[in-house]
C-alpha cells in the first residue's frame, strides 16, 4: 500500500504545481484551439467528414506530444533527485501517467467540444463511440509519451529526438484510434469495433508493463 | 558457434535456393506466374530480420543486468545488420508488387506497416548517435529497444490481419500453403529461410568481432 499512497502524493503534487502555474493546460489549450482554427481557414472547402475525422487525430497527436513532453522534459536534475529520493520508480512513473492521461483527457474533450462546434457538418452521429474512441486516445498518448519523454529527457536531447523516437510507436495506435473514430463517424453499430477497442486495449496494457519493467533501469543514473 | 560448419552449411543453402529457385518448376497460375518465385527471396529475409531483431533484443536485456559493453556491441550489431534484411525484404517485395499489383508502392497495409518498423530501428540508432556517454548510451539504447519490439511485433503480426491486404496470407488472399500442391516449393523455400538467416548470423558475427577490435584499438 506503500506504492498507492506515494501515487497518491505525487498526483497530487503534479495538480497542484499545474494549478498553480495553469501554464501547460492553457498553453496546450490554447494551441488545439488555434490549430483548429487554422485548419478551418485552411481547409475550408473539404466537405469530407472521414478527412475531419484523420485531421482532428493529427491535431490532437502534435497536442498531446506538447503536452506530454513537459512531463519529464521540464523537470530540473535537482527536481528529479528530490523525487528518486522520496518514492519508488515505479510510483513516479504512474504517478506522471495518470496525471498526463488526465490532463489528456481534459484537453481531448474541450478540442472535441470547438471541433464540433467550428465544424456543424462533422458530429459524429455515434458521440458516445467517438468518445470512447477520444478516451481510449487519452490513455494511449499519455502511456507511450510518458515513457519515451523520460527515454528523450535522459538522452538530453529533448525536442527532436521525443518526435523521431515516439512516432514509430504511437502510428498503429493512431491508425487503430482512426479507424475507430471512423466507425463512429459512419454510424456503424458497435460490434465492428469490438476489434479495435480490444486491440487498443491490449497495446496500452503492453505499453504500461514493459514500461514498469524498464523504468526503474531508466531512473537509476 | 565458433566451427565453421554452420557457415558452410548456410553458403550452400543460399547458393543451392538461389539455382533451384531460378530452375526447378513451380505451379503456374494467373497473375503470379513466374514472380512465384520471389517466395524464395522476398520471405527468407524477414525471417533473418526476426530472427536478428531477437537477438538484439535478447543483448539488450542481458546488457541492463550485465552492464558489459560486449553485450551492447552485441545488440547494435545485430540491429544494423537485421535493418539491411529489413530493407532488401521491402525492395524484393516491391519489385514484386510491380510486377503483380502494378506498383512499386501501393500504401498496401503490409507494406507500409514493414516500413514504419524499418523506422524504428532507425530511431534506435539514431538515439544512439545522440548520447555521447558510453555507459550512457548502452542503458538507454537498450530500454528503447525492449521497449519497441512488442510494438514492432504488433506492427509486423498483428496490425495486417485487422486490415484489408492485398498481400498473400492476407485479407483472404492465399498464402502459399495453398498454392503449393505438390510440395515443390517446400523443398526450396525451408532451405531458403534456414540458409538466409544462417548468413544473416554470420553477417552479425562478422560485423560484432570487427567492432570490437576496433574498441580495442581506440582503448589502446
Amino acid at each position: 500500500m506503500q506504492l498507492a499512497k506515494e501515487v497518491k502524493y505525487l498526483i497530487h503534487k503534479e495538480v497542484l504545481l499545474e494549478w498553480r502555474s495553469k501554464y501547460t493546460i492553457n498553453g496546450v489549450l490554447l494551441y488545439v484551439v488555434s490549430t483548429i482554427f487554422t485548419c478551418y481557414l485552411s481547409f475550408v472547402s473539404l466537405g469530407d467528414k472521414l478527412t475531419w475525422n484523420a485531421l482532428f487525430w493529427i491535431i490532437m497527436l502534435f497536442a498531446s506530444i506538447n503536452g506530454v513532453s513537459k512531463s519529464f522534459l521540464q523537470e530540473t536534475k535537482g527536481q528529479q533527485l528530490y523525487s528518486y529520493i522520496l518514492a519508488s520508480p515505479a510510483a513516479v512513473l504512474i504517478s506522471k501517467t495518470v496525471y498526463n492521461t488526465l490532463l489528456m483527457l481534459v484537453l481531448t474533450t474541450i478540442a472535441l467540444g470547438f471541433y464540433t462546434l467550428v465544424f456543424d457538418s462533422f458530429t459524429p452521429p455515434d458521440l458516445v463511440m467517438y468518445y470512447v474512441a477520444v478516451v481510449l486516445g487519452s490513455i494511449s498518448f499519455s502511456t507511450v509519451f510518458t515513457m519515451v519523454s523520460a527515454i528523450a529527457s535522459k538522452a538530453g536531447n529533448g525536442g527532436m529526438l521525443m518526435a523521431i523516437l515516439s512516432f514509430p510507436i504511437i502510428i498503429p495506435v493512431l491508425i487503430l484510434l482512426i479507424k475507430l473514430a471512423k466507425n463512429a463517424v459512419d454510424g456503424l453499430p458497435w460490434e465492428n469495433s469490438y476489434d479495435e477497442i480490444a486491440m487498443l486495449l491490449v497495446v496500452n496494457v503492453l505499453m504500461v508493463a514493459t514500461s514498469l519493467l524498464l523504468f526503474p533501469y531508466l531512473w537509476r543514473d | 558457434m565458433n566451427k565453421t560448419w554452420w557457415k558452410i552449411l548456410g553458403s550452400v543453402l543460399v547458393i543451392y535456393t538461389a539455382i533451384a529457385g531460378l530452375l526447378l518448376g513451380v505451379p503456374h497460375l494467373p497473375i503470379l506466374n513466374e514472380t512465384i518465385r520471389n517466395l524464395y527471396f522476398h520471405v527468407p529475409m524477414w525471417f533473418a530480420m526476426i530472427v536478428l531483431f531477437s537477438i538484439s533484443v535478447f543483448y539488450s536485456i542481458k546488457s541492463l543486468s550485465t552492464k558489459s559493453e560486449i553485450d551492447d556491441i552485441k545488440a547494435v550489431e545485430s540491429v544494423n545488420a537485421g535493418i539491411v534484411f529489413g530493407i532488401l525484404g521491402l525492395v524484393t517485395g516491391a519489385i514484386w508488387a510491380k510486377y503483380t499489383w502494378g506498383q512499386f508502392w501501393s500504401f498496401d497495409p503490409k507494406q507500409n506497416f514493414a516500413a514504419i518498423s524499418i523506422l524504428l530501428y532507425f530511431a534506435y540508432l539514431i538515439l544512439r548517435n545522440a548520447i555521447d556517454e558510453e555507459q550512457k548510451r548502452a542503458k538507454i539504447s537498450a530500454i528503447y529497444n525492449i521497449f519497441a519490439f512488442p510494438m514492432m511485433v504488433v506492427l509486423l503480426f498483428v496490425l495486417p490481419r485487422l486490415k484489408d491486404s492485398l498481400h498473400p496470407g492476407n485479407g483472404g488472399n492465399p498464402g502459399f500453403n495453398s498454392y503449393d500442391l505438390d510440395s515443390r516449393m517446400r523443398m526450396v523455400f525451408y532451405p531458403a529461410c534456414l540458409g538466409w538467416i544462417l548468413i544473416g548470423y554470420w553477417v552479425y558475427t562478422i560485423r560484432f568481432r570487427l567492432r570490437s577490435l576496433e574498441n580495442k584499438q581506440q582503448h589502446n
